[in-house]
């Protein structure tokens, strides 16, 4: 199989199910319960210094 | 009181030694001696004549010529500044737990200065649009001016105040000092030496003719060097950070840093002609040159102009609102789902051209889907301001922030509407394109830009305000309704090239010839002209603005919100 084909094919097979997996992955953990209270925390860093 | 002009500038050239002294140790310049530094301005001077000497081709001589000036005289001012005095260490230690915030004001002053240059640029290139006898040949032709208008207004206006603001605000949230010894100063003058060789290439004819990426190879290796050294101090900064999270602000400006590496590398991927020469041929040909071309062009919008400026959004808003940001947990997913779909946009800049119709369709599906991400972060931005609404009434620097967010909102919304082929078809190549680049870069990066100068110039010189709010209001006014006018008039104008390049009279034939349609955009651009002028009206009043303030002057006026205007106190 030539480059193109098998980088083509494994690009809109196996990576893009990896990447759909990650974000999917990332959203769930940023809402999984508990992350609201750090999420508040986080949100005040700016405010802390000058 | 406008101070008289001999009473501001006559001192700065008739300082006395110690004046100057003393001067210099306010700037946190003092018992610094740059040696290593100024002996490698010194090599880099020779080098770059020696450059002058073996050129292969006279455009690159020149162009060595100018590398040589610049950094002979950063050589000359180093070498002046040579200074005797022992350091001592508790000198060393207060200068170590200090943030470095000397290096921020002059990224300040840069992003102010480049950006009048670059709207003023960008004034005279729409008039020679309009009145083509304004081309001065050769090097002021709209061939030339026009890159210089872009470079100008993007890497040198924008870079620096994305470099400027991510120094102010990796500091502040990692309660850090940067990594790095003097390698921030390295990253500002390095930059600011990429700028000058970029803009003197343009106007002496020097170009690789890919969009905003117009500089050639020895020009790109030079600004490769100096973003590793940025990634360095931005990185070291944070690994060295005392605050356990990484504010969200950080991470969208460490994903603008790393991606603009890799998207400056790939597509700058050339073969010189000549090692003492000013051309190189690209490594990708044909399709493939092209798409990785607007892969590098569309996230250069992507990761330069949206990602850095939201890290700019994320720290600035909170800051001038005294509120946190509306939901951090949506400023996360904003983060993530914008760099997981900005990355696949590029494709929607060559519609119906040679590129695969599957890598067409690909660009627009995720132009569309960015819809999502970019209204999130939009409304995370406007929300913050829940509970505080009343501020944009009575301060003119919230009202900047908020109008940026909203031209965010109109330009996120705008683009993914014309990445559609159908759309496309009618407003690719006119200027309803250069319309949304406008009301994109002049609305939301101008914007949030000033509102971040007019924030961190008080707080970097110490003035309790600045020099004037009514004439940020007086910019706030004459920047919008510049804006306004300058993307109404591009809308009209883009649209009537659109119809009339593909109108067909019954017996198939095209009504109009291209002439004809280029004769019609006359008062067009006129306006347009009329819009930059006054956005560039605008960015000289906050300039003149921002040097007052600096200078230490405060103009005796009604302040909105304060007790009382200054005037009214009662005499002793």
């Amino acid at each position: 199989m030539e480059v193109y084909t098998a980088l083509r094919q494994f690009a809109d097979s196996w990576a893009l199910l990896a990447m759909t997996l990650f974000f999917i992955g990332v959203v769930l953990f940023t809402l999984r319960p508990g992350a609201k209270a750090l999420a508040k925390d986080a949100a005040q860093i700016p405010l802390k210094e000058d | 009181m406008v101070p008289t002009i001999a009473k501001v500038w006559l001192p700065r050239f008739a300082w006395p030694r110690h004046e100057y002294e003393m001067q210099t140790r306010r700037w946190g310049m003092s018992n610094m001696n740059y040696t290593i530094e100024t002996m490698a301005l010194a090599v880099g001077a020779f080098l770059a004549l020696l450059g002058v000497a073996f050129a292969h081709d006279s455009l690159f001589a020149a162009h060595m010529w100018v590398l040589f000036f610049a950094l002979f005289a950063g050589t000359v001012i180093m070498v002046r500044r040579v200074s005797f005095a022992p350091v001592t260490l508790a000198q060393k230690a207060a200068r170590e737990s200090e943030y470095m915030d000397e290096v921020v004001k002059y990224g300040v002053i840069a992003t102010m200065f480049w950006g009048v240059v670059g709207f003023l640029v960008g004034v005279i290139v729409a008039l020679q649009l309009a009145f083509p006898d304004l081309n001065i040949e050769p090097w002021l032709n709209f061939g030339r001016t026009r890159p210089l208008h872009t470079s100008a207004v993007i890497f040198a206006f924008g870079g620096n105040a994305l470099i400027a603001t991510s120094f102010h605000v990796v500091q502040r949230t990692s309660r850090a000092r940067l990594f790095g010894g003097n390698l921030p100063w390295f990253v500002f003058w390095g930059y600011q030496l990429f700028i000058v060789m970029a803009a003197t290439g343009y106007l002496l004819g020097i170009t690789q003719s890919k969009e905003y990426a117009e500089p050639e190879w020895y020009v790109d290796l030079w600004l490769t060097i100096v973003w590793v050294a940025y990634l360095v101090v931005f990185l070291g900064t944070i690994l060295k950070r005392k605050e356990p999270h990484i504010y969200v602000a950080n991470w969208f400006y460490l994903a603008f840093i790393v991606t603009i590496a890799m998207l400056h590398i790939v597509n700058n991927l050339a073969i010189p002609v000549s090692f003492l020469g000013s051309k190189s041929y690209s490594a990708f040909s044909g399709v493939q040159d092209a798409l990785t071309q607007w892969w590098y062009g569309h996230n250069a919008v992507g990761f330069f102009l949206t990602a850095g400026f939201l890290g700019m959004m994320y720290y600035f808003i909170p800051k001038q609102v005294n509120r946190p940001v509306y939901s951090y947990r949506l400023s996360i997913i904003h983060f993530w789902a914008l760099i997981f779909m900005y990355i696949w946009a590029g494709p929607h800049h060559l519609h119906y051209t040679a590129l695969p119709d599957w890598a067409q369709t690909l660009g627009m599906v995720f132009s569309v889907m960015l819809w999502m991400p970019s209204w999130g972060g939009m409304i995370n931005g406007l929300m913050t301001l829940s509970g505080a609404w009343d501020k944009i009434r009575t301060d003119p620097i919230v009202r900047m922030m908020v109008i940026a967010v909203a031209f965010y909102g109109m330009a996120t919304f705008e683009g993914p509407m014309m990445s559609v082929k159908a759309v496309n078809s009618l407003s690719h190549y006119t200027d309803w394109t250069i319309g949304h680049v406008h009301s994109g870069a002049l609305g939301w990066n101008g914007m949030i830009t000033f509102g971040a100068l007019y924030y961190l110039v008080p707080k970097l010189w110490n003035r309790d305000r600045l020099y004037s709010i009514q004439l940020v209001n007086w910019h706030f006014w004459l920047a919008t309704l510049g804006i306004v006018v300058y993307a109404a008039v591009m809308w009209v104008a883009g649209v009537q090239q659109g119809l009339m390049w593909r109108e067909y009279d019954d017996q198939g034939f095209l009504v109009y010839s291209f002439a004809e349609s280029v004769a019609a955009m006359f008062p067009y651009y006129v306006l347009r002209a009329v819009g930059g002028a006054m956005f560039l009206a605008g960015a000289v009043i906050m300039a003149f603005n921002i040097t007052m303030t600096i200078l230490g002057y405060e103009r005796r006026e009604k302040v909105p919100g304060a007790a009382a205007p200054a005037a009214l106190q009662p005499a002793e």
